[in-house]
């Protein structure tokens, strides 16, 4: 009997774990080593309204426990998402997470719209990509824009509107709720923490845009931290990411307040980490006589 | 389709002051291997695989052989593997050389640790290769053993000059090109070896196939790290070394200094 099945802001997910936006392309690599149907979703790579090249080369530094990367949102834009990759994933009997990415507010509710009447099963709306100049971060730092970009595309979206953030901020709780009060129905989070490396033959930073994205089993416990805190701030669920590796780790964000999670870097390392973290997810209901793995979610014990 | 495992590795030599070879005896993935490709190594307390060419393929033994050179902290864990040790590979990956038809005739060029992948393309000419490899030295010099026991020709270059010719494999290159034009050319080192070795064979109206490298996180053309800028039909755009390559028509590279 399956016991990791969610219902997460109204969309029933056979598992909770879900590839993280950008970490997955749009399924098509890693089919090769599993179907797509052990998923309970994918969140497709950050969608922007026209192609885009993303950031020079390096884009990628490795870490202690992780990694820095800069791609910069490189895609095909959102007409080829609708019309090559989309067609394709809707036969895979899994969900469909649209992260998408504008450059202003008017660009994120054009996206959503585009998306309306599609089989995509929820929005993901990228308020936090430390990786491009316009939108992405500078959206997502700031309580007051990401309550108007969020109200933006609620106004024009049909489907669910998840909101990620930024962990790049002093307070995440108070963008949390300004979304939340503008029509969010969940936040996902943490994107990735503003990193830097340096080659220090060259003194020439690693990345050629100099600084990237940090993520991997190092931000685990931020993530860990920031996920509790959000989940006590708002009454909209919460998709934990940010680090997790193993099943474990999937219980501990669920414990913390994640109704669902995501798995990102650790694909890398392992690409059957997503199926093998949902199967170590189903164990531990079993064995732990936990009916639905839904039961565990916020129940850490604070001190 | 890619292949994640752990498999012993079967032997495993020095080759140089810091270069490894290891055969590494996984049948599944040397059935389907060619040559170019390459493999995802996991490197025992880092976070990121490590991608390395493959060197060789024996099919018959079910073994494929990498040859890396030490180069940071995680290629020195690499090199602490030994005989009957697992290693964590996902292979084969990305695009291999183009292989033409019996009879063509090909130049190989490899550049230190980019000479390496010329094995298994040269063994697919046997008598119709030459090798040109080029080291800083004679003690970095490799594999020409193997390159022998195909049947290839080869010449030798080092920058010092303390074994073969002293220069560079593009002037080596050139001066073979004076006696006879072959029907493709394989070249894998540093960029500005590439660059030039394009730059010939533009002139010469040789098709050529490179090899790049680039840092990879994925490995299988998902996260778009590994990232190159190529130009086709006159249009720029950036590719990527794991998926769209790592073997690229020379053509298609935009190579900046």
């Amino acid at each position: 009997m399956n016991r990791i099945n969610v219902n997460f802001c109204g969309v029933e997910f056979k598992n909770p774990v879900i590839p993280a936006s950008g970490t997955f392309g749009y399924g098509r690599e890693y089919e090769q080593f599993y179907p797509l149907s052990k998923l309970g979703g994918i969140s497709v790579k950050g969608t922007t309204l026209h192609r885009r090249e993303g950031n020079p080369g390096p884009r990628v530094a490795e870490t202690p426990s992780g990694m820095l990367n800069s791609v910069g949102l490189q895609n095909g834009g959102v007409d080829k998402f609708i019309n090559y990759e989309l067609p394709n994933l809707v036969t895979k009997d899994t969900r469909i997470i649209a992260n998408i990415a504008g450059s202003t507010v008017e660009e994120c509710a054009e996206l959503a719209e585009k998306l309306n009447g599609t089989a995509v099963d929820m929005i993901e709306l990228n308020i936090s990509c430390p990786n491009v100049k316009q939108g992405g971060a500078a959206f997502g730092t700031d309580c007051n824009v990401a309550g108007a970009v969020t109200r933006a595309v609620k106004d024009v979206t049909e489907k669910p509107l998840m909101v990620k953030l930024s962990p790049n901020v002093t307070s995440i709780t108070d963008i949390a709720r300004s979304v939340e009060a503008n029509g969010a129905d969940a936040v996902s989070l943490i994107n990735t923490l503003l990193g830097m490396r340096i080659d220090i033959k060259t003194r020439r930073p690693i990345l050629k845009n100099n600084v990237g994205g940090l993520s991997g089993p190092a931000v685990f416990p931020v993530a860990v931290r920031m996920v509790w805190q959000v989940a006590n701030a708002v009454k909209i669920p919460v998709m934990g990411m940010g680090g997790i590796a193993t099943w474990e780790d999937a219980i501990e964000m669920m414990l913390a307040g994640a109704g669902a999670v995501q798995v990102g870097a650790a694909i890398f390392a392992d690409p059957y980490a997503p199926v093998k973290i949902a199967e170590g997810m189903q164990r531990f209901c079993e064995e732990n006589g936990i009916a639905n793995i839904s039961e565990i979610v916020g129940t850490v014990k604070p001190w | 389709m890619y292949k994640q495992g752990k498999y012993p590795i079967v032997s495993k030599k020095a080759l140089a002051k810091g270069v490894f070879d290891i055969e590494i005896y996984c049948p599944h993935i040397a059935k389907e291997a060619r040559a170019g490709q390459f493999a995802q190594v996991a490197a025992e307390g880092f976070f990121l695989r490590r991608p390395i060419s493959i060197c060789d393929i024996d099919k018959n033994k079910g073994t494929i052989r990498l040859v890396f050179e030490v180069r940071g902290h995680g290629t020195d864990k690499l090199s602490e593997l030994n005989k009957d040790c697992l290693i964590d590979i996902i292979a084969p990956l990305g695009n291999g050389f183009k292989v033409l038809e019996k009879g063509k005739k090909a130049i190989c060029i490899g550049g230190g640790i980019g000479t390496p992948p010329m094995v298994g393309i040269a063994k697919e000419y046997g008598e119709n290769a030459t090798v040109i490899s080029g080291f800083r030295n004679a003690s970095a010099v490799i594999l020409q053993e193997d390159f022998k026991a195909i049947g290839a020709d080869t010449i030798l270059c080092t920058d010092d000059g303390s074994a073969g010719i002293h220069g560079f494999v593009t002037d080596a290159f050139k001066a073979e090109l004076n006696k006879e034009k072959p029907d493709i050319v394989y070249a894998c080192g540093p960029m500005v070896m590439l660059k030039n070795i394009t730059k010939i064979c533009e002139e010469n109206g040789i098709y050529c196939q490179v090899s790049l490298e680039q840092r990879m996180a994925c490995g299988v053309g998902a996260c778009l790290v590994c990232v190159c800028r190529t130009v086709k039909d006159g249009q720029e755009f950036n590719s990527h070394v794991c998926k769209d390559g790592p073997v690229f028509d020379s053509k298609e590279v935009l190579f900046h200094e």
